[in-house]
């Protein structure tokens, strides 16, 4: 979204999550935290699977996460900026050449394999702030086209 | 009689936010600071009772000199839109002329009647337009499948009665959405979060008023 009405921005910036995110890109495991609620309890679950994508678009962005479990896979779709998003760990940073990686669905076994990425960003494990700061987007749209690239 | 003072407002965009239990909510942002009343009709001079409210920006030279009397009588900057709020008569004392009306006559929690102009759609045909259910797909209908079916009888009455629903011109029209939650009051920004979608396209104008079905069952409560 490169042109967010500022009226929209203050309120998407409203809810938006006080601790960001760590940065993963489509390709990497990762483990995400997410509350869940049975009967009256809430507890944290684990996720652990590849993302397969991230979905853009200001505070409606999203990722999918997919695992296979048991033989069959299973897919996760989490929105970013929930609240039942409590943490996202990385796990292994892979090696891709596509922003959306549904052909893993086609593929088992060793086929689903993800290569690991080498290099400085797979190095930097640690929790970076997100490149694309939503308090920029507000006043100036026409930076936020440049950030969204 | 259920009617209130409401707001003007124009429709900013939708968007989604989050509770605090983590459900996703989609809001429709409206923004209404600066309503001001700008006149009053009464009872004995107009027949009935309202608030005329004004709002929005405009440049200076759009507006005529009468319409700039008018903001002038009332002692009030001029306003792009003006519309008249039917209300009882008591309330005309709670919003007196020239005075803001504020957007803390709305609460969060609060349910709305939304009325708008709808985006126009152009001419459309019936199935689109009325919701009529066209002709399968198969078994020999040829050249036949979005039409609307009969539209009247034979010799007698030899015409179309009035009111049968064709294609036509669709959209563009006055739609009020009721009994819509109000999900946030954000006085900072002078904005309103709606559930929901409301009428007309974004930057248009719209009118937000207490709910009136939940006025009824309030009344009805009540007795």
């Amino acid at each position: 979204m490169s042109n967010v009405h500022p009226l929209i921005a203050a309120v998407e910036q409203s809810s938006a999550r006080a601790k960001p995110l760590p940065t993963f890109r489509p390709g990497d495991t990762i483990r995400v935290h997410a509350l869940i609620r049975e009967g009256n309890k809430e507890r944290i679950q684990v996720f652990e699977g590849v993302c397969i994508h991230r979905k853009r678009g200001g505070r409606r962005r999203s990722f999918t996460v997919r695992k296979v479990s048991h033989g069959i896979g299973v897919e996760r779709v989490f929105m970013e900026d929930s609240p039942k998003v409590v943490d996202v760990e990385v796990v292994t940073r892979g090696r891709v050449r596509r922003a959306k990686l549904y052909y893993l669905r086609n593929l088992r076994g060793k086929a689903a394999r993800i290569r690991a990425r080498l290099g400085d960003y797979a190095e930097n494990l640690v929790q970076a702030p997100e490149p694309e700061a939503p308090a920029d987007e507000a006043p100036a749209s026409e930076s936020a086209a440049s950030d969204a690239g | 009689m259920h009617r209130k003072v409401g707001l003007l407002a124009q429709k900013i965009g939708m968007t989604q936010i989050f509770r605090e239990d983590g459900t996703r909510v989609p809001v429709t942002v409206l923004f209404a600071k600066g309503n001001v009343v700008v006149a009053h009709r009464t009872e004995d001079r107009d027949g009935y009772t309202a608030v005329q409210v004004g709002f929005g920006e405009r440049k200076a030279t759009r507006f005529t000199k009468p319409d700039l009397g008018r903001f002038k009588a009332a002692g009030v900057e001029p306003k792009r839109w003006v519309r008249e709020f039917r209300c009882a008569p008591e309330d005309l004392a709670k919003f007196a002329v020239a005075a803001e009306v504020p957007l803390s006559i709305f609460a969060p929690g609060d349910r709305v009647d939304v009325t708008g102009t709808s985006k126009g759609k152009g001419y459309q045909g019936v199935m689109k337009r009325h919701g009529m259910a066209g002709k399968p797909r198969t078994h020999g209908v040829h050249e036949y499948f979005r039409h609307g079916g009969s539209i009247g009888m034979r010799k007698t009455p030899g015409r179309v009665l009035p009111g049968m629903r064709m294609a036509g011109r669709m959209g563009g029209e006055r739609v009020t959405e009721e009994n819509l939650e109000l999900v946030a009051v954000r006085e900072d920004d002078g904005v309103l979060l709606v559930r929901g979608p409301v009428p007309g396209p974004n930057g248009g104008l719209v009118m937000v008023r207490p709910s009136h079905k939940a006025a009824i069952r309030a009344a009805h409560a009540a007795a």
